[in-house]
């Protein structure tokens, strides 16, 4: 990399642009090396996985044609006639749950290496809306091919937005392009899928990008208590990305395999007059919710259950946004214990909630 | 003869691989992009209608398999059928009455009522189809090479 600096275009563009940020950041930037070192490659596959999506996702608007009538022909257009279009609709769906998978492995292992502190808190919080929006990718890319699965799971879904006390009705219409899911719904849902969260996602992963360059690595608490001499780091180029782009391309072999020995049926055609079928069940990464919600009791107090549970889950998540700003006052509990704690007990409630959905 | 080094050797080895991963991902990119040709039946015969539905100097145009065709009626009791697609840019074309001419709004094309390109930019004349009238039913169909 230091021998395109020397170069004649790299000259060239300094001249004019002042290319001495990017120089510095490609020479100085340097990894930390301990035994979290591991957690360090997380944010990066989830970008990778992310532009494998932005990529499939524009090969599929090629035949992709959103309407009532014609998604779910053109999905079995796709997957059945055109030259690998089984191939690429498979890494989009495969591909999905594998980012948002790795979103939330690099969240926790950002969370319990606490490497959300100051100064961090701004890369926190916009790494959290960006997870926030996957999900919302995920939701929304669900319906798309229009079939029953994905019909039912969006009218549990929307409708479930519809309990968010005096805007949740409102809410409600304005998902679904009216009072039920219908062909409406899903242009909205593509308009949302295709338009809508991949502008606000390519501002916040900008953002997101930027805060992690500006401020480097985060070294956890015990590195940082090393003597300098026992400190070990390797420089961010070359090192660190061709480590990085070896795992990306593990990542991608796994898509490959799972997207040809194990491809997503496309199942039946949504029809709204059919009774749902039987173990209509969100995507896994819902699932913690959706399971909850099932064990609240239809009141409590003068509320009903779902919309406090909904309630919750909106103050849970707006709280473990800001975490970063919390600060405990009372000397008596190791503030770092305190966060592990709770983050264990996040973790387990959420794998736990998942795994009953799957089972009962 | 040269002796190839250990770290050359990895070094082939590496840029054949990335040549290949790289035409790995390319190739069923490329060949995704190419449409599959969609086969529709290519109708030999079509019937448009009655003859006492379609007036002398009107003309419409009608479907035949995928291609558009231009049906005139001209004044003096004549059918003619040819493809409605201008041969300089594929503009659909129409019926002057008052000219007795087939012309092209896109670039001003001038055709004559048997398609023969008269004026204008069309470099080639417009394919005629046979026209028959059966039991008053106008039925065109593809002539014979």
């Amino acid at each position: 990399m230091s021998n395109f600096f020397d170069s004649r275009v790299a000259r060239w563009l300094d001249d004019r642009l002042d290319l001495s940020p990017i120089k510095n950041l490609v020479e100085h930037k340097k990894v930390p090396i301990h035994h979290h070192t591991v957690w360090y490659y997380m944010g990066g596959v989830t970008l990778f996985l992310f532009l494998v999506q932005v990529f499939s996702g524009i090969l599929l608007l090629m035949y992709y044609r959103p309407g009532e009538n014609s998604a779910y022909e053109s999905m079995q257009f796709i997957t059945s006639k055109v030259h690998f279009g089984w191939l690429i609709r498979n890494i989009h769906a495969w591909g999905a749950n594998i980012m948002v998978l790795f979103a939330f492995i690099h969240m926790f292992s950002v969370f319990f290496t606490k490497a959300f502190k100051r100064p961090r808190e701004l890369t926190w919080a916009t790494g959290f809306i960006l997870l926030v929006l996957a999900m919302g990718f995920g939701f929304s890319g669900y319906l798309l091919p229009w079939n029953e699965l994905a019909f039912f799971a969006t009218k549990v879904g929307t409708d479930i937005a519809g309990v968010v006390p005096i805007i949740g009705e409102k809410l409600k219409i304005v998902l679904r392009g009216g009072d039920d899911v219908t062909g409406a719904t899903l242009s909205r849902f593509f308009g949302i899928h295709v338009a809508i969260l991949p502008a606000l996602t390519t501002v916040l992963l900008g953002l997101h990008l930027l805060f992690v360059q500006r401020q480097g690595m985060s070294e956890p608490e015990f590195f940082e208590e090393l003597p300098e001499a026992k400190k070990h780091y390797i420089p961010f180029f070359p090192d660190f990305v061709l480590r990085d782009a070896l795992l990306w391309l593990v990542v991608l072999i796994i898509i490959l395999s799972l997207a040809v020995f194990f491809p997503w049926e496309l199942g039946l055609k949504a029809d709204p007059l059919a009774s749902a079928p039987m173990g209509i069940r969100p995507e896994w990464y819902f699932m913690f919710m959706f399971q909850s919600l099932k064990f609240l009791p239809p009141h409590i107090l003068f509320f009903e259950g779902e919309t406090l549970g909904v309630l919750f889950f909106a103050v849970a998540g707006i709280f473990w946004m800001l975490i970063p700003f919390v600060k405990l006052q009372n000397g008596s509990i190791n503030e770092s214990k305190f966060f592990t704690y709770f983050g264990l007990a996040t973790l387990a409630f959420m794998l736990g909630m998942t795994i009953l959905g799957y089972l009962v | 003869m040269t002796k190839i080094g250990r770290r050359d050797f990895v070094n082939y080895l590496l840029g054949f691989g990335g040549i290949s991963a790289i035409a790995a991902i390319f190739y069923p990119i490329g060949r995704y992009l190419v449409p599959p040709p969609i086969r529709e039946a290519e109708p030999t015969t079509l019937k448009v209608g009655s003859i006492d539905e379609f007036p002398a100097n009107s003309s419409k145009i009608v479907r035949f398999g995928r291609k558009p065709v231009i049906l005139i009626r001209d004044s003096g009791e004549n059918i003619h059928a040819l493809t409605a697609t201008c041969t300089h840019l594929d503009c659909i074309v129409q019926f002057s009455e008052d000219r007795q001419q087939i012309i092209c709004a896109c670039h001003n094309g001038v055709y004559d009522l048997t398609g023969k390109n008269v004026s204008g930019p069309p470099p080639k004349p417009l394919t005629e189809f046979a026209v028959k009238v059966i039991d008053k039913e106008i039925v065109i169909s593809q002539m014979k090479a």
